[in-house]
């Protein structure tokens, strides 16, 4: 069962998701509203640990479970994209309360609205592709 | 994120998306779409493991909490009409009522084109960009942040004392 970490992790995960409320839209809207530290809690946090996490992987060249080294790949650099793909999923984001983990997590979770967000969020990816090459990066 | 990297993978839950695509058959039409999605199955794997999750603590965790929200919070959703919390979504959005109405339906998919649309363009979602990319202290990942912020901000600010 070589996945069998992977399905792990991902329950690990949805699991922290729904009980830390990172799945709510009430959450996402507090957030947008400056109005608690929740959200910015449970992100900052997760930055913290990676921060440390990645650091400690590039100094000591730490290795994966087979042994091979670990890649950081180095994102294109642009402004627009980032800029304009963010504002996009901004909204998107705030407007569905999810971003696209938490509403698989939603799904599992018995809200099944959120299979709707999910069916179209494919939609907006498989767009994204159609109009790649006339969109500016 | 530090478990996948560990286990030869990388968090990034919106690839799934673009994965997807490429299972439907999309990649014959269009080539962002034509990649070896057998090489992503690792993260599908992951995606439904989430499912999995999600499952587990709504029948087997939950104790029928509501979101704990700030009361300011509260106080501005009721003005644009949603009542205070009685679960962890508003049913004034998920409820199958909202679902089968037409502006319920519409603004879920709205808001997921956005997510799906918006996660590409940017390279990124959440957890690729806000944690990933940024725990590698990526200075694109940061102006996709930044990006998220600006448009959450629009759209809770500007757009849903119009919308709502």
């Amino acid at each position: 069962m070589k996945y069998l970490q992977y399905i792990v992790g991902g329950i690990v995960f949805g699991i922290v998701m729904s009980k830390s409320e990172a799945i709510s839209w009430y959450r996402i809207q507090e957030m947008f509203r400056f109005q608690a530290w929740h959200m910015y809690g449970i992100i900052m946090m997760a930055i913290l640990i990676g921060t440390t996490g990645v650091f400690l992987i590039k100094k000591f060249n730490i290795r994966d479970y087979r042994g091979n080294p670990i890649p950081f790949h180095p994102k294109d650099r642009s402004i627009p994209r980032y800029l304009i793909g963010g504002i996009i999923f901004g909204m998107g984001w705030a407007l569905s309360g999810a971003c696209p983990g938490p509403m698989v997590v939603n799904i599992g979770f018995g809200y099944y609205a959120m299979l709707i967000v999910f069916f179209f969020a494919v939609l907006g990816t498989f767009l994204y592709g159609y109009f790649r090459d006339k969109l500016p990066h | 994120m530090l478990y996948l990297l560990y286990f030869g993978g990388s968090f990034g839950f919106s690839a799934n998306l673009r994965t997807i695509c490429s299972m439907s058959g999309a990649g014959k039409n269009v080539k962002f779409f034509d990649f070896n999605w057998k090489s992503q199955i690792w993260n599908l794997i992951f995606l439904i493991g989430g499912l999995a999750g999600g499952f587990i603590s709504s029948h087997y965790m939950y104790d029928g909490k509501t979101a704990n929200i700030s009361q300011n919070t509260i106080h501005d959703l009721q003005k644009l009409g949603f009542s205070a919390p009685d679960e962890i979504q508003p049913k004034e959005l998920f409820s199958r009522e909202a679902v089968f109405s037409l502006k319920g339906f519409f603004l879920l998919a709205v808001g997921g084109l956005m997510v799906g649309f918006g996660a590409r363009y940017a390279g990124g979602c959440t957890s690729g960009h806000a944690i990933s990319g940024i725990s590698d202290l990526q200075i694109p990942s940061i102006i996709a942040v930044v990006g998220f912020f600006i448009g959450g901000l629009i759209m809770t600010h500007i757009l849903f004392p119009v919308i709502f």
